[in-house]
């Protein structure tokens, strides 16, 4: 008998992780249709399906301009998923999202000293000065943050809250004072930056996000059980014999490559990260061999969601992404948490 | 055989455990002792969870800092963080190490055969977040038998049980432990609890082990004056257990004797009824 309710309540959660997919994918396809120039989804398919086929026209704005685009919102979105849903694991927090440790101050600055003073950490990138810049002073965020968490024995979660706090704290002030500097032109562009924006999208920048994905995610897959009875606490997990400072700062060092590169390709794209893993939190439970997967899929639906959004509040204009994600979000997130009845924090 | 050589302990400059030495073969052994003698952290340090100094040797073989070969069980006081998580794959984590991403037949039926032995199968689809205190105490143990280990450790695993799980809980435990061949140390404070279903009291004081033996050895007005600064007397129940009933002096105490006086009870009738399961 108990057995049958398991096994109903394990395809339940399977038909979940099918339905997000399938709304994804068609999100993916309304992404490449919306625009300035409208195209039907019998345009999109055979421009993508049957390259030479049809107009070269329709070719060129789904193949350079919006494919890009709309692989970059599922890939960023679904990296933004994972980070979020392991950063709230990992600290035990269900306000943690990917940018509470000071992540997001960190790119922002860096992109702001790109566009500012044209100062790069590596030089001849040109090209790549901004997000270089971004990816790096994440990283030196999350090592720092890193450094320090490894030598505490106790009140390893707090430690590394609290100092990512005070790193978000820093780089802001840091990112006040360049704007301060920063001509006209040089602010608006760093603005325009911090709203966080797929538009900048090219198939080499999709690639390395998505790579970065893919060689990640399994490594949290890995960590699967032991991250559900992280959840249960630090005393508990210990009991069950697993090294919880070890495993916290595994996933850290993920979670912040993974940060790091969304980041610095498409800006700070807020909310996505906190909500997805707890829409995944509410259909299927912490049981991390759905929750994980389920928060990649959510948060990819809602980035690509929001990329259509984007397109569509004034036709033949594009809003920057990151004030939509909040925008479509948040009316959905407290939909969900106001029609539960069970706590799920 | 489980043989702790030595062990040692100090919370910063705090010493907690001082130069333990201990042989325990399969059976119960409860560990008793007043509160802040270390029974938690001795067992903590047999789990392999605490740096210790010494030796901690099972069947010839040294335990090492964070074992996690799933011989040795441990269950915390604290029955951890409920959150949205099924009975069933709360205690499927309790084999974690040997489990895939997806789960064999065989790891289903041994999680579900541990709920049936508790007699609560009926909770397996219950979320860990919609349970009472006292169901959360009944998944952590059966988290803690689902590993199948050679050694369990529990510390007051029926804190929060009412008396009739209590009783329950404690004939499982033995029943496992007897079936199974575990060596099982449990930490307890009812001392009566302790006498009715230990083979073997270990009484702790002030970090080290101040006695062990069968309980009604242990069990004695002297011990229980010395290390608990309690005056108590010591009967034998019906079944030849021992049963102690501390005596006092206050006020309200005295309240308490002139109804049992008034009712015609006697302590250790009533007792050894109540323990009988």
């Amino acid at each position: 008998m108990s057995r049958d309710a398991y096994d109903r309540i394990t395809r339940r959660k399977i038909v979940y992780l099918i339905v997000v997919i399938g709304a994804m994918i068609l999100t993916f396809f309304i992404d490449i249709m919306t625009g300035p120039a409208w195209l039907s989804m019998k345009e999109v398919i055979q421009a993508i399906f049957w390259p030479g086929q049809s107009d070269p026209m329709v070719e060129g704005i789904v193949w350079i301009i919006r494919l890009p685009v709309a692989f970059m919102a599922i890939s960023v979105g679904a990296a933004l998923g994972v980070a979020g849903a392991e950063m709230q694991t990992i600290l035990g927090n269900p306000l943690a999202s990917p940018y509470t440790l000071g992540i997001s101050g960190a790119a922002g600055f860096g992109a702001a000293l790109a566009m500012v003073l044209g100062v790069g950490a590596v030089p001849y990138a040109q090209e790549f000065l901004v997000p270089l810049n971004a990816f790096i002073f994440s990283l030196i965020t999350c090592m720092t943050i890193y450094m320090l968490a490894r030598g505490r024995k106790k009140n390893q979660t707090e430690t590394i809250i609290l100092v990512g706090i005070a790193l978000l704290f820093l780089f802001n002030a840091f990112l006040a004072l360049l704007q301060y500097m920063a001509s006209e032109n040089e602010l608006q562009a760093v603005v325009f930056w911090l709203f966080g924006s797929l538009m900048k999208a090219t198939w080499p920048k999709l690639a390395i996000v998505t790579v970065v994905l893919i060689l990640l995610i399994p490594l949290f897959a890995r960590d699967a059980w032991k991250l559900t009875a992280l959840r249960l606490g630090d005393s508990k997990a210990q009991s069950l014999g697993i090294d919880v400072r070890k495993l916290r700062l595994r996933v850290f060092v993920g979670i912040s490559l993974i940060t790091a590169t969304a980041v610095c390709f498409v800006g700070t794209i807020g909310f996505v990260g906190l909500v997805a893993p707890h829409i995944s939190r509410m259909l299927v439970g912490e049981d991390q061999r759905f929750f994980l997967p389920l928060s990649a899929l959510s948060g990819a639906l809602l980035l690509s969601a929001a990329s259509v959004g984007s397109k569509m509040i004034i036709p033949g204009s594009i809003f920057p992404i990151g004030i939509i994600t909040s925008f479509i979000g948040v009316p959905f997130f407290l939909a969900l948490i106001l029609t539960r009845k069970e706590g799920h924090w | 055989m489980l043989a702790v050589r030595n062990l040692s302990f100090s919370y910063g400059q705090k010493s907690v455990l001082l130069d333990i030495n201990l042989d325990c073969k399969p059976m119960l052994t409860a560990i008793i002792g007043p509160n802040a003698t270390g029974k938690s952290t001795f067992l903590k340090c047999i789990a392999g969870l605490l740096k210790h100094r010494g030796k901690v040797i099972l069947n010839g073989k040294r335990i090492y800092d964070g074992d996690s070969t799933g011989q040795v069980s441990y269950l915390p006081q604290d029955n951890g963080t409920p959150i949205a998580l099924t009975v069933l794959e709360a205690v499927l984590l309790g084999m974690h190490q040997s489990l895939s991403w997806r789960v064999s037949q065989k790891d289903l039926d041994l999680a579900f055969g541990v709920l049936e032995d508790l007699g609560i199968e009926e909770l397996s689809t219950r979320l860990l977040n919609q349970l009472s205190g006292g169901q959360q105490q009944m998944v952590s143990i059966a988290q803690s038998l689902v590993r199948e280990p050679q050694v369990l450790l529990m510390d007051e695993p029926t804190s929060s049980l009412d008396l009739y799980r209590q009783l329950e809980i404690f004939n499982l435990i033995k029943k496992v432990t007897y079936e199974k061949n575990i060596i099982t140390l449990v930490a307890l404070h009812d001392l009566n609890l302790a006498a009715r279903y230990a083979d073997r009291m270990v009484v702790m004081s002030k970090g080290t082990i101040y006695d062990a033996g069968e309980p009604y050895a242990i069990l004695t007005e002297d011990m229980i004056k010395t290390v608990y600064g309690v005056h108590a007397d010591v009967y034998m129940d019906r079944d030849g257990l021992p049963v102690v009933v501390p005596k006092v002096s206050s006020s309200p105490a005295k309240r308490i004797q002139h109804r049992d006086t008034l009712g015609q009870r006697q302590p250790e009738k009533a007792l050894g009824g109540v323990l009988t399961p």
